[in-house]
Protein backbone atom coordinates (compact mmCIF):
# COMPACT_ATOMS: atom_id res chain seq x y z
CA UNK A 1 0.00 0.00 0.00
CA UNK A 2 1.29 3.41 -0.88
CA UNK A 3 1.50 6.32 1.49
CA UNK A 4 0.92 4.91 4.94
CA UNK A 5 3.51 2.67 6.43
CA UNK A 6 1.60 0.35 8.71
CA UNK A 7 4.66 -1.00 10.44
CA UNK A 8 7.84 1.03 10.60
CA UNK A 9 11.31 -0.49 10.36
CA UNK A 10 11.68 0.03 14.09
CA UNK A 11 8.58 -2.08 14.65
CA UNK A 12 6.13 0.66 15.56
CA UNK A 13 2.64 1.06 14.19
CA UNK A 14 0.77 4.16 12.98
CA UNK A 15 -0.39 5.09 16.47
CA UNK A 16 2.92 4.26 18.09
CA UNK A 17 2.01 0.86 19.43
CA UNK A 18 4.15 -2.25 19.19
CA UNK A 19 2.84 -5.11 17.05
CA UNK A 20 1.30 -7.09 19.90
CA UNK A 21 0.17 -4.13 21.97
CA UNK A 22 -3.55 -3.62 22.62
CA UNK A 23 -5.26 -0.27 22.76
CA UNK A 24 -6.22 1.06 26.17
CA UNK A 25 -9.35 -0.69 27.39
CA UNK A 26 -11.56 1.14 29.87
CA UNK A 27 -14.93 -0.11 30.96
CA UNK A 28 -17.72 0.40 33.42
CA UNK A 29 -20.54 -1.94 34.38
CA UNK A 30 -24.01 -1.00 35.51
CA UNK A 31 -24.25 2.26 33.57
CA UNK A 32 -28.05 2.28 33.38
CA UNK A 33 -30.53 1.50 36.10
CA UNK A 34 -33.52 0.46 34.03
CA UNK A 35 -31.90 -2.37 32.10
CA UNK A 36 -31.17 -5.76 33.68
CA UNK A 37 -27.53 -5.42 32.75
CA UNK A 38 -25.49 -2.73 31.07
CA UNK A 39 -21.90 -1.87 30.34
CA UNK A 40 -19.87 0.78 28.57
CA UNK A 41 -16.53 -0.06 27.03
CA UNK A 42 -13.86 2.03 25.36
CA UNK A 43 -11.11 0.39 23.39
CA UNK A 44 -8.90 3.19 22.16
CA UNK A 45 -11.23 5.53 20.33
CA UNK A 46 -13.93 2.95 19.72
CA UNK A 47 -16.73 3.29 22.25
CA UNK A 48 -19.67 0.97 22.74
CA UNK A 49 -22.66 0.68 25.04
CA UNK A 50 -24.24 -2.71 25.66
CA UNK A 51 -27.53 -3.37 27.38
CA UNK A 52 -29.07 -6.70 28.35
CA UNK A 53 -32.74 -7.36 29.06
CA UNK A 54 -33.81 -10.74 30.30
CA UNK A 55 -34.09 -13.61 30.60
CA UNK A 56 -37.80 -12.91 30.13
CA UNK A 57 -40.85 -14.35 28.44
CA UNK A 58 -40.71 -14.49 24.66
CA UNK A 59 -41.91 -11.27 23.11
CA UNK A 60 -44.01 -11.47 19.95
CA UNK A 61 -44.58 -14.82 18.30
CA UNK A 62 -44.65 -17.60 20.92
CA UNK A 63 -43.77 -20.12 18.24
CA UNK A 64 -40.19 -18.88 18.30
CA UNK A 65 -39.70 -20.29 21.82
CA UNK A 66 -37.34 -23.22 22.18
CA UNK A 67 -38.46 -25.88 24.63
CA UNK A 68 -34.98 -26.72 25.88
CA UNK A 69 -33.12 -23.40 25.98
CA UNK A 70 -33.38 -19.63 25.78
CA UNK A 71 -33.18 -17.74 22.53
CA UNK A 72 -30.67 -14.94 22.29
CA UNK A 73 -31.79 -11.85 20.47
CA UNK A 74 -29.14 -9.35 19.43
CA UNK A 75 -29.31 -5.98 17.80
CA UNK A 76 -26.22 -4.13 16.69
CA UNK A 77 -26.54 -0.50 15.77
CA UNK A 78 -24.28 2.45 15.24
CA UNK A 79 -25.05 6.00 16.27
CA UNK A 80 -25.50 8.12 13.14
CA UNK A 81 -22.65 10.36 14.27
CA UNK A 82 -20.28 7.54 15.20
CA UNK A 83 -18.34 7.45 11.95
CA UNK A 84 -16.31 10.17 10.23
CA UNK A 85 -18.98 10.43 7.55
CA UNK A 86 -22.51 10.67 8.91
CA UNK A 87 -24.57 7.50 8.62
CA UNK A 88 -28.15 7.79 7.44
CA UNK A 89 -29.59 4.90 9.41
CA UNK A 90 -28.49 3.58 12.79
CA UNK A 91 -29.44 -0.02 12.04
CA UNK A 92 -31.22 -2.24 9.53
CA UNK A 93 -28.59 -2.07 6.82
CA UNK A 94 -26.89 -5.21 5.60
CA UNK A 95 -23.72 -4.73 7.62
CA UNK A 96 -25.47 -4.24 10.96
CA UNK A 97 -27.78 -7.18 10.33
CA UNK A 98 -24.75 -9.37 9.70
CA UNK A 99 -23.09 -8.01 12.81
CA UNK A 100 -26.20 -8.77 14.89
CA UNK A 101 -26.10 -12.34 13.61
CA UNK A 102 -22.44 -12.71 14.52
CA UNK A 103 -23.08 -11.43 18.02
CA UNK A 104 -25.95 -13.87 18.41
CA UNK A 105 -23.75 -16.77 17.35
CA UNK A 106 -20.98 -15.68 19.68
CA UNK A 107 -23.21 -15.45 22.71
CA UNK A 108 -25.08 -18.66 21.95
CA UNK A 109 -21.73 -20.35 22.34
CA UNK A 110 -21.04 -18.73 25.69
CA UNK A 111 -24.28 -18.25 27.61
CA UNK A 112 -25.71 -21.26 29.43
CA UNK A 113 -28.98 -21.00 27.53
CA UNK A 114 -30.24 -24.42 28.64
CA UNK A 115 -30.89 -22.98 32.11
CA UNK A 116 -33.71 -20.81 30.77
CA UNK A 117 -36.01 -22.86 28.55
CA UNK A 118 -38.79 -21.03 26.66
CA UNK A 119 -37.34 -17.62 27.43
CA UNK A 120 -35.50 -14.86 25.67
CA UNK A 121 -32.39 -12.81 26.38
CA UNK A 122 -32.01 -9.48 24.58
CA UNK A 123 -28.56 -8.05 23.95
CA UNK A 124 -28.48 -4.60 22.38
CA UNK A 125 -25.19 -3.00 21.46
CA UNK A 126 -24.66 0.52 20.26
CA UNK A 127 -21.45 1.92 18.83
CA UNK A 128 -21.11 5.54 19.95
CA UNK A 129 -17.80 6.20 18.29
CA UNK A 130 -16.18 4.00 15.72
CA UNK A 131 -12.45 3.58 15.20
CA UNK A 132 -11.96 0.02 14.04
CA UNK A 133 -12.60 -3.30 15.68
CA UNK A 134 -16.31 -2.64 16.11
CA UNK A 135 -17.17 -6.31 16.34
CA UNK A 136 -14.66 -7.05 19.06
CA UNK A 137 -15.53 -3.99 21.11
CA UNK A 138 -19.20 -4.96 20.93
CA UNK A 139 -18.49 -8.50 22.10
CA UNK A 140 -16.35 -7.25 24.99
CA UNK A 141 -18.96 -4.71 26.06
CA UNK A 142 -21.78 -7.25 25.74
CA UNK A 143 -19.86 -9.76 27.87
CA UNK A 144 -19.68 -7.25 30.70
CA UNK A 145 -23.38 -6.43 30.29
CA UNK A 146 -24.35 -10.11 30.42
CA UNK A 147 -22.26 -10.54 33.57
CA UNK A 148 -23.89 -7.42 35.04
CA UNK A 149 -27.29 -8.96 34.33
CA UNK A 150 -26.20 -12.03 36.29
CA UNK A 151 -26.70 -14.45 33.43
CA UNK A 152 -24.42 -17.48 33.76
CA UNK A 153 -21.82 -17.98 31.04
CA UNK A 154 -19.25 -20.68 30.42
CA UNK A 155 -16.53 -18.05 30.49
CA UNK A 156 -15.88 -14.46 29.48
CA UNK A 157 -16.14 -14.03 25.74
CA UNK A 158 -13.30 -11.84 24.58
CA UNK A 159 -12.82 -10.72 21.05
CA UNK A 160 -10.02 -9.07 19.16
CA UNK A 161 -9.21 -8.14 15.59
CA UNK A 162 -5.74 -8.96 14.32
CA UNK A 163 -4.03 -8.20 11.04
CA UNK A 164 -1.06 -9.47 9.12
CA UNK A 165 1.54 -7.11 7.67
CA UNK A 166 5.15 -7.78 6.61
CA UNK A 167 5.22 -11.26 8.15
CA UNK A 168 4.10 -9.76 11.47
CA UNK A 169 0.72 -10.03 13.15
CA UNK A 170 -0.71 -6.80 14.55
CA UNK A 171 -3.07 -7.01 17.50
CA UNK A 172 -6.22 -4.89 17.91
CA UNK A 173 -6.43 -2.98 14.64
CA UNK A 174 -7.58 0.62 14.54
CA UNK A 175 -9.59 2.10 11.68
CA UNK A 176 -6.59 3.37 9.74
CA UNK A 177 -5.06 -0.09 9.79
CA UNK A 178 -8.33 -1.86 9.02
CA UNK A 179 -8.95 0.29 5.99
CA UNK A 180 -5.31 0.26 4.95
CA UNK A 181 -5.56 -3.07 3.20
CA UNK A 182 -4.37 -5.37 5.97
CA UNK A 183 -5.76 -8.90 5.87
CA UNK A 184 -7.64 -8.91 9.15
CA UNK A 185 -9.16 -11.62 11.24
CA UNK A 186 -11.77 -11.26 13.99
CA UNK A 187 -11.82 -13.87 16.68
CA UNK A 188 -13.94 -14.40 19.77
CA UNK A 189 -12.48 -16.64 22.41
CA UNK A 190 -13.57 -18.33 25.62
CA UNK A 191 -10.12 -17.91 27.15
CA UNK A 192 -10.07 -20.47 29.93
CA UNK A 193 -10.77 -23.47 27.75
CA UNK A 194 -9.23 -21.91 24.66
CA UNK A 195 -12.51 -22.45 22.79
CA UNK A 196 -13.14 -20.27 19.77
CA UNK A 197 -16.68 -18.88 19.65
CA UNK A 198 -16.36 -17.09 16.34
CA UNK A 199 -13.69 -16.62 13.76
CA UNK A 200 -14.02 -14.60 10.63
CA UNK A 201 -11.61 -13.48 7.99
CA UNK A 202 -12.54 -11.87 4.73
CA UNK A 203 -9.17 -11.21 3.16
CA UNK A 204 -6.51 -13.22 1.41
CA UNK A 205 -3.81 -14.82 3.50
CA UNK A 206 -1.35 -17.60 2.84
CA UNK A 207 -2.34 -20.79 4.57
CA UNK A 208 1.03 -21.05 6.31
CA UNK A 209 0.37 -17.79 8.15
CA UNK A 210 -3.07 -18.68 9.40
CA UNK A 211 -1.79 -20.55 12.44
CA UNK A 212 0.42 -17.68 13.58
CA UNK A 213 -2.41 -15.22 13.06
CA UNK A 214 -4.90 -17.27 15.08
CA UNK A 215 -2.25 -17.73 17.74
CA UNK A 216 -1.71 -13.95 17.89
CA UNK A 217 -5.46 -13.37 18.06
CA UNK A 218 -5.80 -15.80 20.95
CA UNK A 219 -3.00 -14.12 22.87
CA UNK A 220 -4.64 -10.73 22.30
CA UNK A 221 -8.02 -12.08 23.47
CA UNK A 222 -6.42 -13.39 26.62
CA UNK A 223 -4.97 -9.94 27.22
CA UNK A 224 -8.45 -8.46 26.87
CA UNK A 225 -9.89 -11.06 29.23
CA UNK A 226 -7.47 -9.97 31.96
CA UNK A 227 -8.70 -6.39 31.70
CA UNK A 228 -12.35 -7.46 31.69
CA UNK A 229 -11.78 -9.65 34.72
CA UNK A 230 -10.27 -6.69 36.55
CA UNK A 231 -13.26 -4.52 35.67
CA UNK A 232 -15.71 -7.13 36.94
CA UNK A 233 -13.81 -7.65 40.17
CA UNK A 234 -13.57 -3.96 40.82
CA UNK A 235 -17.27 -3.52 40.11
CA UNK A 236 -18.18 -6.27 42.55
CA UNK A 237 -15.87 -4.85 45.17
CA UNK A 238 -17.42 -1.41 44.85
CA UNK A 239 -20.86 -2.98 45.14
CA UNK A 240 -19.96 -4.91 48.27
CA UNK A 241 -18.23 -2.00 50.02
CA UNK A 242 -21.28 0.15 49.41
CA UNK A 243 -23.47 -2.42 51.08
CA UNK A 244 -21.35 -2.72 54.19
CA UNK B 1 -40.82 4.09 26.61
CA UNK B 2 -40.35 1.72 29.43
CA UNK B 3 -43.85 1.01 30.56
CA UNK B 4 -44.79 1.40 34.19
CA UNK B 5 -47.87 0.03 35.78
CA UNK B 6 -49.45 2.25 38.41
CA UNK B 7 -52.26 0.91 40.54
CA UNK B 8 -55.29 2.97 41.54
CA UNK B 9 -54.01 3.32 45.11
CA UNK B 10 -50.63 4.53 43.88
CA UNK B 11 -52.35 7.02 41.61
CA UNK B 12 -54.29 8.45 44.53
CA UNK B 13 -51.08 8.65 46.55
CA UNK B 14 -49.25 10.52 43.78
CA UNK B 15 -52.25 12.77 43.13
CA UNK B 16 -52.67 13.74 46.77
CA UNK B 17 -48.97 14.36 47.10
CA UNK B 18 -48.95 16.72 44.13
CA UNK B 19 -52.01 18.52 45.49
CA UNK B 20 -49.94 19.28 48.61
CA UNK B 21 -46.85 20.25 46.54
CA UNK B 22 -44.84 17.23 47.65
CA UNK B 23 -43.99 14.59 45.10
CA UNK B 24 -43.05 10.95 45.59
CA UNK B 25 -39.31 11.68 45.38
CA UNK B 26 -39.54 14.70 47.69
CA UNK B 27 -39.51 17.40 45.04
CA UNK B 28 -41.97 20.25 44.84
CA UNK B 29 -44.06 20.81 41.71
CA UNK B 30 -41.58 23.06 39.91
CA UNK B 31 -38.35 21.19 40.70
CA UNK B 32 -36.20 19.28 38.28
CA UNK B 33 -34.48 16.03 39.12
CA UNK B 34 -30.68 15.88 39.36
CA UNK B 35 -29.26 16.86 35.99
CA UNK B 36 -25.83 16.09 34.57
CA UNK B 37 -24.43 17.80 31.50
CA UNK B 38 -21.15 17.08 29.77
CA UNK B 39 -20.01 18.37 26.39
CA UNK B 40 -17.47 17.11 23.88
CA UNK B 41 -17.98 13.41 24.51
CA UNK B 42 -17.77 12.03 20.96
CA UNK B 43 -14.66 13.10 19.08
CA UNK B 44 -16.02 12.14 15.64
CA UNK B 45 -18.54 14.98 15.83
CA UNK B 46 -18.23 18.75 15.55
CA UNK B 47 -20.14 19.17 18.78
CA UNK B 48 -21.64 16.74 21.24
CA UNK B 49 -23.25 16.62 24.65
CA UNK B 50 -24.48 14.04 27.09
CA UNK B 51 -27.32 14.85 29.45
CA UNK B 52 -28.85 12.72 32.15
CA UNK B 53 -31.95 13.79 34.01
CA UNK B 54 -32.86 11.32 36.70
CA UNK B 55 -32.73 8.02 34.85
CA UNK B 56 -33.33 9.63 31.46
CA UNK B 57 -30.14 9.71 29.41
CA UNK B 58 -29.60 11.28 26.00
CA UNK B 59 -26.57 11.82 23.79
CA UNK B 60 -26.55 14.47 21.07
CA UNK B 61 -23.99 14.65 18.28
CA UNK B 62 -23.80 17.46 15.76
CA UNK B 63 -22.03 17.16 12.44
CA UNK B 64 -21.62 20.10 10.11
CA UNK B 65 -21.63 19.38 6.39
CA UNK B 66 -21.63 21.65 3.38
CA UNK B 67 -24.89 21.55 1.45
CA UNK B 68 -27.10 23.59 -0.81
CA UNK B 69 -29.39 26.21 0.74
CA UNK B 70 -33.13 25.73 0.47
CA UNK B 71 -34.48 27.57 -2.65
CA UNK B 72 -36.96 29.64 -0.60
CA UNK B 73 -34.25 30.98 1.73
CA UNK B 74 -31.06 31.08 -0.37
CA UNK B 75 -29.11 33.07 2.21
CA UNK B 76 -29.60 30.76 5.17
CA UNK B 77 -28.20 27.46 6.32
CA UNK B 78 -30.40 24.92 8.06
CA UNK B 79 -30.55 22.20 10.71
CA UNK B 80 -31.56 18.58 10.24
CA UNK B 81 -32.88 16.60 13.18
CA UNK B 82 -32.89 12.88 13.68
CA UNK B 83 -33.96 11.14 16.86
CA UNK B 84 -32.80 7.58 17.26
CA UNK B 85 -34.94 5.73 19.78
CA UNK B 86 -32.49 2.91 20.25
CA UNK B 87 -33.35 -0.50 21.60
CA UNK B 88 -30.93 0.26 24.44
CA UNK B 89 -33.62 2.44 25.99
CA UNK B 90 -36.30 -0.22 25.95
CA UNK B 91 -36.80 -3.48 24.02
CA UNK B 92 -39.98 -2.04 22.51
CA UNK B 93 -37.84 0.17 20.29
CA UNK B 94 -36.18 -2.82 18.64
CA UNK B 95 -36.30 -2.91 14.85
CA UNK B 96 -38.70 -0.20 13.71
CA UNK B 97 -40.49 0.07 17.05
CA UNK B 98 -38.99 3.44 17.95
CA UNK B 99 -39.59 5.11 14.61
CA UNK B 100 -42.94 6.66 15.41
CA UNK B 101 -41.74 8.33 18.61
CA UNK B 102 -38.53 9.36 16.84
CA UNK B 103 -40.44 11.15 14.09
CA UNK B 104 -42.75 12.85 16.58
CA UNK B 105 -39.79 14.11 18.59
CA UNK B 106 -37.77 15.26 15.60
CA UNK B 107 -40.74 17.15 14.10
CA UNK B 108 -41.14 19.06 17.35
CA UNK B 109 -37.41 19.80 17.40
CA UNK B 110 -37.62 21.23 13.87
CA UNK B 111 -40.35 23.57 14.98
CA UNK B 112 -38.49 24.70 18.09
CA UNK B 113 -34.93 25.07 16.84
CA UNK B 114 -34.88 25.42 13.05
CA UNK B 115 -35.78 29.09 12.74
CA UNK B 116 -33.81 32.27 12.59
CA UNK B 117 -35.04 33.48 15.96
CA UNK B 118 -33.36 30.56 17.74
CA UNK B 119 -30.12 30.27 15.80
CA UNK B 120 -28.35 32.67 13.47
CA UNK B 121 -29.14 30.73 10.29
CA UNK B 122 -27.73 33.50 8.10
CA UNK B 123 -24.36 32.91 9.71
CA UNK B 124 -24.45 29.34 8.41
CA UNK B 125 -24.62 30.54 4.81
CA UNK B 126 -21.33 30.38 2.90
CA UNK B 127 -22.42 31.81 -0.43
CA UNK B 128 -26.05 32.66 -1.14
CA UNK B 129 -27.89 30.12 -3.24
CA UNK B 130 -24.86 27.88 -3.60
CA UNK B 131 -23.30 26.66 -0.39
CA UNK B 132 -24.31 26.64 3.23
CA UNK B 133 -23.60 24.69 6.37
CA UNK B 134 -26.10 22.01 7.26
CA UNK B 135 -26.02 21.01 10.90
CA UNK B 136 -27.06 17.42 11.36
CA UNK B 137 -28.33 17.19 14.93
CA UNK B 138 -28.59 13.53 15.87
CA UNK B 139 -30.23 12.68 19.16
CA UNK B 140 -29.68 9.28 20.71
CA UNK B 141 -32.04 8.13 23.45
CA UNK B 142 -30.18 5.83 25.78
CA UNK B 143 -32.66 5.54 28.60
CA UNK B 144 -36.19 6.87 28.99
CA UNK B 145 -37.59 7.82 32.39
CA UNK B 146 -39.98 10.58 31.45
CA UNK B 147 -39.47 14.16 30.37
CA UNK B 148 -37.64 13.43 27.13
CA UNK B 149 -38.29 16.85 25.61
CA UNK B 150 -36.56 18.81 28.36
CA UNK B 151 -33.53 16.52 28.45
CA UNK B 152 -33.20 16.59 24.66
CA UNK B 153 -33.50 20.36 24.44
CA UNK B 154 -30.85 20.92 27.12
CA UNK B 155 -28.57 18.43 25.35
CA UNK B 156 -29.10 20.18 22.01
CA UNK B 157 -28.36 23.58 23.50
CA UNK B 158 -25.19 22.22 25.12
CA UNK B 159 -24.10 20.49 21.92
CA UNK B 160 -24.73 23.64 19.85
CA UNK B 161 -22.65 25.57 22.37
CA UNK B 162 -19.90 23.02 21.91
CA UNK B 163 -20.11 22.96 18.08
CA UNK B 164 -17.05 24.19 16.22
CA UNK B 165 -17.54 24.83 12.52
CA UNK B 166 -14.39 25.08 10.41
CA UNK B 167 -13.78 28.52 8.91
CA UNK B 168 -14.16 28.62 5.14
CA UNK B 169 -13.77 31.28 2.52
CA UNK B 170 -14.78 31.50 -1.09
CA UNK B 171 -12.15 31.86 -3.75
CA UNK B 172 -12.85 32.46 -7.38
CA UNK B 173 -10.63 31.31 -10.22
CA UNK B 174 -9.98 33.18 -13.48
CA UNK B 175 -13.08 31.87 -15.25
CA UNK B 176 -15.35 33.18 -12.54
CA UNK B 177 -15.95 29.76 -11.01
CA UNK B 178 -16.21 29.77 -7.23
CA UNK B 179 -14.65 27.31 -4.88
CA UNK B 180 -14.99 26.69 -1.18
CA UNK B 181 -11.69 26.64 0.63
CA UNK B 182 -11.35 25.16 4.07
CA UNK B 183 -8.94 26.75 6.49
CA UNK B 184 -5.70 24.79 6.90
CA UNK B 185 -5.61 25.29 10.63
CA UNK B 186 -7.91 22.74 12.31
CA UNK B 187 -8.32 25.06 15.30
CA UNK B 188 -9.54 27.93 13.13
CA UNK B 189 -13.22 27.52 13.94
CA UNK B 190 -16.43 29.48 14.20
CA UNK B 191 -18.63 29.10 17.26
CA UNK B 192 -22.38 29.45 17.24
CA UNK B 193 -24.20 31.91 19.40
CA UNK B 194 -26.60 29.96 21.57
CA UNK B 195 -27.94 32.97 23.43
CA UNK B 196 -31.40 32.74 21.90
CA UNK B 197 -31.60 28.96 21.71
CA UNK B 198 -34.70 27.98 23.68
CA UNK B 199 -35.10 25.19 26.19
CA UNK B 200 -38.22 23.09 26.32
CA UNK B 201 -40.18 22.84 29.55
CA UNK B 202 -42.78 20.10 29.76
CA UNK B 203 -45.62 20.62 32.19
CA UNK B 204 -47.77 17.67 33.11
CA UNK B 205 -51.28 18.26 34.30
CA UNK B 206 -51.84 15.96 37.24
CA UNK B 207 -55.17 16.42 39.00
CA UNK B 208 -55.77 20.13 39.36
CA UNK B 209 -52.10 21.06 39.37
CA UNK B 210 -49.22 20.82 36.96
CA UNK B 211 -45.72 19.47 37.55
CA UNK B 212 -42.37 20.06 35.89
CA UNK B 213 -40.10 17.14 34.95
CA UNK B 214 -42.59 14.32 35.51
CA UNK B 215 -41.32 10.80 36.06
CA UNK B 216 -42.96 7.90 34.25
CA UNK B 217 -45.18 7.21 37.25
CA UNK B 218 -46.40 10.77 37.37
CA UNK B 219 -46.92 10.78 33.63
CA UNK B 220 -49.12 7.72 33.98
CA UNK B 221 -51.38 9.76 36.31
CA UNK B 222 -51.59 12.82 34.09
CA UNK B 223 -54.24 13.58 31.52
CA UNK B 224 -52.18 15.67 29.17
CA UNK B 225 -49.03 17.74 29.05
CA UNK B 226 -47.99 20.99 27.51
CA UNK B 227 -44.53 21.55 26.08
CA UNK B 228 -43.31 25.12 26.06
CA UNK B 229 -40.12 26.37 24.46
CA UNK B 230 -38.72 29.32 26.40
CA UNK B 231 -35.68 31.50 25.71
CA UNK B 232 -33.42 32.95 28.40
CA UNK B 233 -35.45 36.16 28.36
CA UNK B 234 -38.62 34.27 29.07
CA UNK B 235 -40.03 34.60 25.55
CA UNK B 236 -42.23 31.68 24.59
CA UNK B 237 -41.35 30.42 21.12
CA UNK B 238 -43.42 27.28 20.84
CA UNK B 239 -46.35 25.74 22.67
CA UNK B 240 -47.69 22.29 21.97
CA UNK B 241 -50.11 20.04 23.75
CA UNK B 242 -49.15 16.40 23.82
CA UNK B 243 -50.97 13.40 25.17
CA UNK B 244 -54.48 12.06 24.92
CA UNK B 245 -56.55 14.18 27.33
CA UNK B 246 -57.75 17.73 27.04
CA UNK B 247 -56.86 20.93 28.86
CA UNK B 248 -59.04 23.96 29.54
CA UNK B 249 -57.82 27.41 28.44
CA UNK B 250 -57.48 28.60 32.03
CA UNK B 251 -54.97 25.90 32.93
CA UNK B 252 -53.07 26.38 29.66
CA UNK B 253 -52.58 30.01 30.66
CA UNK B 254 -51.39 29.01 34.12
CA UNK B 255 -49.06 26.37 32.72
CA UNK B 256 -47.54 28.82 30.23
CA UNK B 257 -46.81 31.24 33.06
CA UNK B 258 -45.18 28.47 35.11
CA UNK B 259 -43.25 27.28 32.05
CA UNK B 260 -41.87 30.77 31.46
CA UNK B 261 -40.76 31.03 35.06
CA UNK B 262 -39.12 27.61 35.14
CA UNK B 263 -37.56 27.95 31.68
CA UNK B 264 -36.01 31.29 32.52
CA UNK B 265 -34.53 29.82 35.68
CA UNK B 266 -33.17 26.84 33.74
CA UNK B 267 -31.09 28.86 31.26
CA UNK B 268 -28.86 30.80 33.64
CA UNK B 269 -27.28 27.84 35.49
CA UNK B 270 -26.96 25.88 32.25
CA UNK B 271 -25.03 28.64 30.51
CA UNK B 272 -22.89 29.18 33.59
CA UNK B 273 -22.07 25.48 33.68
CA UNK B 274 -21.22 25.34 29.99
CA UNK B 275 -18.95 28.34 30.22
CA UNK B 276 -17.27 26.95 33.30
CA UNK B 277 -16.62 23.65 31.53
CA UNK B 278 -15.34 25.48 28.47
CA UNK B 279 -12.92 27.58 30.53
CA UNK B 280 -11.22 24.46 31.85
CA UNK B 281 -10.08 23.72 28.29
CA UNK B 282 -7.80 20.76 27.91
CA UNK B 283 -7.32 20.40 31.65
CA UNK B 284 -10.85 19.08 31.98
CA UNK B 285 -11.07 15.45 32.88
CA UNK B 286 -13.48 13.77 30.50
CA UNK B 287 -15.91 11.52 32.29
CA UNK B 288 -18.29 10.30 29.60
CA UNK B 289 -19.99 7.07 30.58
CA UNK B 290 -17.06 5.93 32.68
CA UNK B 291 -17.82 8.15 35.65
Amino acid sequence: MAGLELLSDQGYRLDGRKATELRKVQARMGVFAQADGSAYLEQGNTKALAVVYGPHEIRGARSRALHDRAIINCQYSMATFSTAERKRRPHGDRKSTEMSLHLKQTFEAAVLTQLYPRSQIDIYVKILQSDGGNYSVCVNAATLAVIDAGIPMRDYVCACTVGFVDETSLADLCYAEESGGVSSLALALLPRGGQIALVQMDARLHQDHLDTLIEAAMTACKGVSKVLDQVVRQHLQEGSTLRE
Amino acid sequence: MATVKVSEAEKVYILHGIRDDLRVDGRSCEDYRHMEVETDVVSNTDGSARVSLGHTAVLVGIKAEIGKPRPLVPDEGYLEFFVDCSANATPEFEGRGGEELGIELSNTLYRVFNNKNSIDLKGLCISAGEHCWVLYVDVLLLQCDGNLYDAISVAIKAALFNTKIPRVHMSSDDEGGKEVELSDDPFDCVRLSVENVPCIVTLCKVGHRHVVDATLQEKACSVASLIIAVTHRGTVTCVKKVGGGSLDPESIFEMTEAGKRVGKALHAPLMKLLQQEESLGKKREKVGFLG
